[in-house]
């Protein structure tokens, strides 16, 4: 894949009239389209290159994609909505990184950043509205060239058709009249059934480079005379160098320059191999840190002292106290929850190259924004002069939104005179996450003579996200992350919700599904208990709590439906239920689960999934996504917890922090309800409902209620014995 | 200088005997295909054949990869029935750990073309995928091995 296109490329592409080139500008208040004269004006002045679709006389249509491909079938998707509402032949569309710039910001962000599970929905309008621009264009243009009226002639796969008299003209043949024309900037949008792409699970566009090797990920990256730098890293927090071996370093043949940055020092040589061995040989000696004594129980203690805290108030509905008082019966429960780390396969990486007058940056990154303006800080050139090229990312789930790896590529390639590439080893990468953070929770809830919760008070502790990432986020003392999902959107008439912040030294950070990757279950594998608390089926109790949301029936409806749910099952084995709503989609999930009750090990056998997330474009996208999340979610329900030890993370590769492999996975099952709602994301809506529903599955198989993940052997033993 | 055979192809690198395969394959001779994961042989994704078998190539050192056949995912060819059902199931989502899944799944199928599912999954489960394609491998591996039953 070619991750780059130069401004001088691009000039001559698309205004020495080679072309038909259809530009936005994404203001604050919507996108702006722009084509023909009217981008040619805009180009004089502008810095970063400004192409969101590219018809040539070959008959390519090249899409400019903004959105980084992490796995989530952007690449696929996006191309897909352009193709669609342009009526072209989707044998002749490929794409593109767009390069980093103002005009490539994500509309609803301000920001070009890719998160949040709204790529699709973010992008979904500016893109059709630029495609049936360009269509309209190529419309006239061909009606233009046969003199015949605009009405006569129709757009179809590629091509414009004059029905009456039989002509048509392919898109390629018409692309440079049609750039002459100016931009219609009401052209009018497909009606839902004349899709012809959206909603069909096309091929991945990606598929081939992904299996053939040719797929040029960050590390794939190469600058003729670049050095590789390998970092020695502090291993406790907040700890400096007190002395290291340079010249041992240098004595390693191929290492030119140990250099000391903010997060350690930095060895560079000609090779990774020689890189390392510099490194190992600086024998950097540590200062203790400022949190030495930091491990597992001092954690964990600082997180259960906080519960005795006061919070921030985050949702305040009726008399909580008042209704639990009154309440027939009641339940309190607290939750631990661990810190994750988001172990991408790809670790992190980068290459800079750094000249006088021009920065070139290479990075997986779901944060071209941030790397902008990171490098316009470090190097002082200007954003015109810095040039990010997006390469595939391998995994991102919120890690690769941090610029942490390009910061240090950036000082040393400013510090040496010389392009650089680093690749963290897998044990940096563990060690140096801004992980999901660690939580806990106490949980008070009340149920009346008819079995309906009357009272939910709810008191997390958890360190926040958007205070260092986005704190205008936070108001009122309250993280949205932190509380997201706490208890919506069951039907409760007294609700509290409390927020205790902590502080702590361990760096968080958006982790796939964020504040719903802990919430879902919590809250879920609560209302599982209430349900038994009141006698009442776990799938009916949660219906009788929504009576106005279909849309959260139906997925628990339909997921309980094909799970044979309240039908007898293979004995010793259990169901569990889960729902929860995150990103504008509605998830249900069952868990069909077996436990050896003697040396606590489960086996999840099978989980079926209902999803509804409105509008759809690529349901095989959006199955995948589902599977996705269940499994990367089941790996954290599982197996998951970073450890720390002596004032640091003493997690460090897969033999002490492993991920679900193979031969643990279920047969999933998935379902997607067809709604004409509004969009919802689907990167992360299939994550958060999968602990709770094991959890809820355990429980039913065997009596044990988990409160704490993940659900080790020893969890579920030490549950058996509290249960 | 060691002398390496990677997809039939002669290479001379100059490159101490100590640094993985892995490294010589991919910064010296640039076939990024073969990927780092981990460095300590436990996640799969630098897998290659070494004389036909799967290997770890983080794991061994180059002078011992000397006299031996070596084949990354670029030499293996297009239309290899492991590729074609990779495709066709759809597999790939952020695409780095496929070139081990892959060159794994295509040693298994030459040494069993007829894997029942727990054989597949004891040959796979050094094989780590973050993004979860682990049952769309499961079914890709099927269907190639029906594929490769049927020529």
């Amino acid at each position: 894949m070619r991750t780059s296109m130069s401004r001088r490329e691009f000039l001559q592409k698309s205004l020495a009239g080679a072309g038909l080139t259809i530009a936005m500008s994404m203001t604050s208040s919507g996108c702006r389209l722009m084509g023909g004269e009217d981008l040619k004006r805009d180009m004089a002045m502008m810095f970063t290159p400004n192409a969101w679709i590219q018809i040539t006389p070959d008959e390519t249509v090249k899409c400019i994609l903004n959105k980084s491909e992490m796995g989530q079938g952007v690449y696929t998707s996006l191309p897909m909505i352009i193709a669609d509402e342009l009526e072209a032949d989707w044998r002749n569309i490929c794409f593109q990184a767009a390069p980093a710039g103002a005009k490539y910001v994500d509309p609803g962000f301000g920001m070009q950043v890719t998160g949040g599970s709204t790529s699709i929905r973010h992008m979904f309008e500016p893109l059709r509205m630029a495609a049936a621009a360009a269509r309209e264009m190529l419309v006239r243009a061909a009606a233009e060239t046969w003199a015949v009226s605009v009405k006569e002639c129709q757009a179809l796969q590629g091509k414009v058709h004059h029905a009456k008299s039989g002509r048509s003209l392919n898109y390629g043949e018409l692309c440079e009249k049609a750039s002459q024309l100016s931009v219609p900037l009401n052209a009018s949008l497909k009606k839902e059934d004349q899709f012809r792409l959206i909603g069909k699970s096309m091929s991945r566009l990606d598929v081939w480079d992904k299996v053939n090797g040719s797929a040029t990920f960050g590390t794939d990256v190469f600058v003729p005379g670049m050095l590789y730098a390998a970092i020695g890293r502090p291993p406790s927090y907040g700890a400096k160098a007190i002395s290291y071996d340079e010249s041992a370093a240098q004595r390693v043949p191929g290492v030119s320059k140990v250099v000391p940055i903010d997060r350690g020092v930095a060895v560079c040589a000609d090779t990774l191999h020689a890189a390392w061995k510099g490194r190992d040989a600086l024998q950097v000696q540590w200062e203790k840190g400022f949190h030495a004594d930091l491990n597992n129980e001092t954690l964990e203690k600082d997180f259960l002292d906080h519960l005795n805290k006061p919070g921030a108030r985050a949702r305040e509905e009726g008399d909580v106290r008042n209704a639990l008082r009154r309440a027939a019966k009641k339940a309190e429960t607290t939750f631990v929850l661990p810190y994750l780390a988001h172990v991408t396969m790809e670790p992190m990486n980068c290459t800079v190259y750094i000249r006088p007058d021009r920065c070139d940056l290479w990075n997986s990154t779901q944060n071209q924004t941030g790397i902008l303006q990171l490098a316009q800080k470090i190097t002082g050139l200007s954003a015109d002069q810095i040039h990010v090229h997006t390469t595939y990312l391998g995994g991102g789930f919120g890690r690769r939104v941090e610029v942490d790896v390009v910061e240090e590529a950036l000082q040393l390639a400013k510090a040496t005179g010389k392009p650089i590439k680093i690749i963290w080893t897998r044990e940096e990468d563990m060690q140096h996450d801004f992980y999901r953070p660690g939580n806990c929770c106490k949980i008070e809830a009340g149920i009346d003579g008819n079995g309906q919760i009357t009272a939910w008070s709810h008191r997390i502790v958890v360190p926040s996200i958007f205070t260092r990432i986005f704190p205008m986020m936070v108001r009122s003392g309250v993280d949205p992350a932190a509380v997201e999902g706490i208890v919506e959107p069951y039907e409760v008439p007294n609700i509290q919700v409390e927020y205790v912040k902590i502080d702590t030294p361990v760096p968080v950070g958006f982790w796939r599904s964020v504040g719903s990757s802990h919430n879902a279950f919590t809250v879920e594998s609560f209302v599982d208990e209430l349900a038994h608390l009141a006698r009442r089926d776990p799938l009916e109790f949660r219906l009788s709590h929504l009576k106005g949301h279909p849309r959260a029936r139906r997925v628990l409806d339909l997921a309980a439906e094909k799970a044979g749910w309240g039908k007898p099952i293979k004995e010793g084995r259990g169901l569990g239920i889960a729902y929860h709503f995150s990103f504008g989609t509605h998830v249900a999930q069952v868990a069909e689960i077996s436990a050896n009750e003697k040396d606590g090990s489960m086996k999840v056998h099978r989980v079926v999934c209902a999803v509804d997330c409105g509008q759809i474009v690529n349901p095989g996208i959006i199955t995948a996504q589902m599977e996705s999340g269940i499994l990367m979610g089941l790996s954290a329900a599982l197996k998951e917890k970073v450890a720390f030890a002596k004032g640091g993370v003493e997690s460090a590769n897969f033999y002490n922090y492993d991920i679900l492999r193979i031969h643990e996975i279920p047969e999933i099952e998935v379902h997607i309800v067809k709604t004409p709602e509004k969009m919802g994301g689907i990167g992360e809506p299939g994550l958060p409902p999968i602990a709770p529903a094991v959890a809820n599955a355990l429980f039913k198989a065997t009596g044990i209620r988990v409160r704490r993940l993940p659900m080790t052997p020893e969890t579920v033993i030490d549950a058996m014995r509290k249960s | 200088m060691i002398s390496l055979d990677i997809n039939g192809k002669r290479y001379e690198v100059d490159v101490p005997p100590d640094v993985p395969l892995l490294w010589v394959i991919r910064e010296h001779l640039k076939l990024t295909g073969t990927k780092f994961g981990c460095g300590v042989a436990m996640c799969g994704a630098c897998t290659v054949h070494v004389n036909g078998k799967a290997q770890r190539s983080c794991q061994l050192p180059v002078g011992e990869a000397q006299g031996k056949t070596i084949t990354t995912i670029e030499g293996l060819p297009e239309d290899h029935p492991v590729k074609r059902a990779w495709i066709l199931e759809q597999v790939p989502q952020c695409g780095y750990c496929q070139p081990g899944q892959i060159m794994q799944a295509a040693a298994l199928l030459v040494e069993d073309p007829n894997p029942s599912d727990e054989k597949i999954m004891k040959a796979m489960e050094g094989v780590l995928c973050r993004c979860g394609t682990y049952p769309r491998i499961m079914k890709a591996i099927r269907r190639a091995a029906k594929e490769v039953k049927k020529s």
